[in-house]
């Protein structure tokens, strides 16, 4: 067909600019005609209207053979036909057949812009979806730059969802996920281990779970506290030599398959109408408009007009007119957030802080132990911060440990070490289950968490001065148990401009301002 | 578990909704010996009654944890629906009765729906063979009744696989556990086998360990092979 378009164009010349106009060079979206340049309009209800740049190329079988015959000719009805029928094409009314795919653009305007597709992506794309009123009211697109999910941190993760943590919204926020045990529709099957988290503490650490115990039984979370005599007599394989106290989630705690938990939210999320872009967001355009806050001062605030978003090995870019921009990406949301001028400013004011998200790297083994705990194994966090869980029906078990801030592995890649595990993983596990003296270890992985530097929660909400970007990110390790919780936030806050069913306003960016830690103690 | 014993023809009663209205025929019950304890049991119905009994049950609940004493009379076995699904009044009778076992088979009892079972502090027996809306997420659920509950069953019910039956070990008074035809558990075979290691009283029924085995071509017949007793 480009042959054939060639002999059009040679003939008439017309496709000299044609060919220069697309499929080489970058796209300039800025060009003079505004955002014409049949760059990826929708197809079937966007009509590029006519410019000097749109190539005439028709399919028209009856040009066949001719071509060559055209050169130099003064065939003027021919010609004028022609032409009728390429203007034809392109105006309204006619058959829009353009004459490349663009199916693997992303649409020129976009209410909701979301970057990144993992679950925290996916889980606001639902709840947009499905709280808004009428149906079909928003045009929400998410854009995800690899589709293999290879280094997403969803994919990798190790799958617990667990209601131990100290700080009551997080509690709350893994209690909803209780909302994927309800039959939705199609039921979503993820493989779930309902058999609880055990988390251990030393004397040092008693004090401190006694009392989250207590934050999290107000919650609402079934949380047995347990003395070593207790957990002895439930699992006589424990060595319970350290433990001072043991707290056991009974219900809604355990593990389950990630990755079916994202496939199904894909499917489910594209069967409501959510646009997937294969990506990667380049740059944001956004407009600056200066006010007086209330005690006099100036600031500037900021509005993302148009996200530029490169396809995946091309050059080529779409920019994507938006309303709104939500931060998803995971390990990588510092960088969108950069991108967006969040943190440019003189440090110490509010305009310079930035996100504090950054990827860390963190390691899953996988081993065998033939002697090992059975079927009742719960989740085991110890008080060394070790941490395992059964796999599976052949004595196979996942486990790792949070290295200390001095031994943080560099995020540059997804390299495993396996001398972390000899190190730090397996002493305090065979201390802990003796049974884990003789082990073989099958596999390992590592992935990343978007660790929250400040205080290791997530960030959820619009930025004070980007006015229309929101974040969902920097969860620190738990942000898959948090995702349904935190889209459905997220959601309400886009379309109510206020949380409803669980109140996440401590969690907002400007705590990163003004200093005020929401710490959470239990991260494993 | 129990011997067999004559069904009572017992009409249920139909709740409006909001009132107590009871309507309904009642027949003749028929008493079978009386007992020294008090001991009743009832049925769930089909479907479109679930969410009524649900309401009864709960009402039915709160009488019963309030009095726990009160606990002969002569009581029956068995309150069965009869042909037409209906019960009759006496089951009000036994309102101050504790509730020993339920058989909610083939029931559409569903993960909310457990509440109301949840509620007996005394429940025995319970038989969920063959639910359909039974699944791992409501397994995690049984652990308030570890105290008491002595006999489970769930055969048949489609959705339960072994991950849900590892937090069965909360049961520690379990005595007998049926887990035969589950299609969903992967490995029956080896599944039943840790069970049986995690619940070291418990008498694990169905699933047979030599399932999953492969066959040897010497073994034309497939010889089932006995059960590792208990």
């Amino acid at each position: 067909m480009l042959r054939r378009a060639l002999q059009l164009g040679l003939g008439r010349g017309l496709l000299g600019r044609g060919l220069l106009g697309r499929g080489l060079g970058t796209h300039r979206g800025g060009s003079t005609l505004g955002k014409v340049e049949g760059s990826g309009g929708y197809r079937g209800s966007w009509v590029a209207p006519v410019s000097s740049y749109v190539t005439f190329r028709t399919r028209d079988p009856a040009h066949d053979g001719k071509t060559v015959g055209r050169l130099g000719e003064g065939d003027q009805n021919g010609k004028v036909s022609e032409i009728k029928k390429k203007i034809q094409s392109v105006l309204p009314g006619g058959a829009w057949n353009p004459p490349y795919d663009t199916s693997y653009l992303p649409p020129e305007h976009s209410d909701v812009v979301i970057v990144g597709g993992g679950v925290i992506g996916l889980s606001v794309a639902y709840w947009l979806k499905r709280l808004e009123k009428p149906r079909g009211a928003i045009r929400v697109l998410v854009v995800e730059r690899d589709h293999t999910y290879s280094q997403a941190s969803t994919a990798l993760s190790v799958g617990g969802i667990r209601q131990q943590f100290s700080v009551p919204e997080n509690i709350q926020l893994s209690l909803f996920s209780e909302y994927l045990a309800v039959v939705d529709d199609p039921p979503l099957d993820i493989q779930f281990n309902p058999s609880g988290y055990l988390l251990l503490a030393s004397e040092k650490g008693a004090a401190v779970m006694e009392s989250n115990v207590k934050v999290q039984r107000q919650e609402g979370a079934k949380v047995c506290l347990m003395s070593p005599e207790q957990l002895r007599n439930k699992f006589p394989w424990i060595n319970t030599e350290g433990v001072a106290l043991a707290s056991y989630g009974m219900e809604y705690e355990g593990w389950f398959d990630p990755w079916c938990l994202l496939q199904g939210l894909r499917r489910k999320v594209q069967s409501m109408g959510v646009l997937f872009c294969h990506g990667e967001v380049t740059r944001f355009v956004s407009s600056s408009s200066h006010t007086e806050t209330t005690s006099g001062e100036e600031v500037t605030l900021k509005r993302i007009h148009e996200v530029h978003v490169k396809i995946d090995r091309s050059l080529e870019y779409q920019p994507v007119e938006c309303a709104l921009v939500i931060n998803a990406a995971g390990a990588w949301s510092g960088q969108i957030a950069e991108l967006a001028g969040v943190g440019k400013g003189p440090p110490g004011t509010l305009q310079g802080t930035k996100l504090p998200v950054e990827r860390r790297k963190r390691y899953v083994y996988l081993w065998h132990c033939p002697q090992g705990p059975g079927l009742e194994t719960p989740f085991i966090v110890d008080a060394s911060g070790a941490y395992f869980r059964r796999e599976g029906l052949g004595n196979n078990y996942l486990g790792g440990c949070s290295p200390t801030e001095e031994e943080e592995p560099d995020p540059g890649n997804l390299e495993v070490d396996h001398d972390f595990f000899q190190d730090k993983v397996w002493p305090p596990l065979a201390q802990r289950v003796p049974a884990f003296e003789t082990l073989k270890v099958r596999s390992a992985w590592a992935g990343y968490y978007d660790y929250n530097t400040f205080d290791q929660n997530g960030v959820v909400g619009p930025h004070p001065l980007v006015v229309n970007m929101y974040f969902a990110t920097g969860f620190s390790g738990h942000g898959l148990q948090q995702a349904p919780a935190v889209g459905r936030a997220v959601a309400e806050m886009v379309l109510d401009g206020h949380f409803q069913t669980i109140n996440l306003s401590p969690f907002h960016f400007s705590r990163f301002y003004l200093g005020e830690k929401v710490q959470e103690h239990n991260i494993i | 578990m129990a011997a067999p014993r004559a069904p009572l023809h017992l009409v249920m009663p139909v709740w409006n909704r909001g009132t107590r209205g009871i309507r309904g025929l009642s027949r003749a019950v028929a008493l079978e010996g009386s007992q020294k304890k008090g001991r009743s049991l009832l049925q769930f119905l089909a479907d479109r009654f679930y969410d009524v009994q649900a309401l009864r049950e709960y009402l039915l609940q709160k009488q019963v944890l309030k009095v726990h004493q009160k606990n002969r009379f002569q009581g029956k076995e068995w309150i069965r629906s009869d042909a037409h699904g209906h019960f009759s009044l006496d089951f009000l009778k036994f309102q101050a009765v504790p509730v020993e076992a339920v058989d909610a088979s083939g029931c559409a009892i569903n993960y909310q729906g457990l509440d109301s079972l949840l509620a007996l502090k005394e429940l025995q027996s319970l038989w969920l063979q063959r639910c359909p809306h039974v699944d791992d997420w409501c397994l995690g659920r049984l652990h308030p009744l570890a105290n008491s509950l002595q006999e489970l069953s769930l055969a048949g019910c489609p959705r339960i696989s072994e991950r849900g039956l590892a937090s069965l070990h909360h049961l520690r008074n379990l005595r007998r556990l049926d887990i035969s035809d589950l299609p969903a558990v992967s490995n029956p075979g080896l599944t039943r086998i840790l069970v049986e290691e995690m619940l070291p009283s418990c008498q694990v029924l169905g699933a047979d360990w030599a399932q999953g085995l492969p066959s040897g071509p010497e073994e034309q017949s497939q010889d089932r092979a006995s059960p590792i007793p208990a």
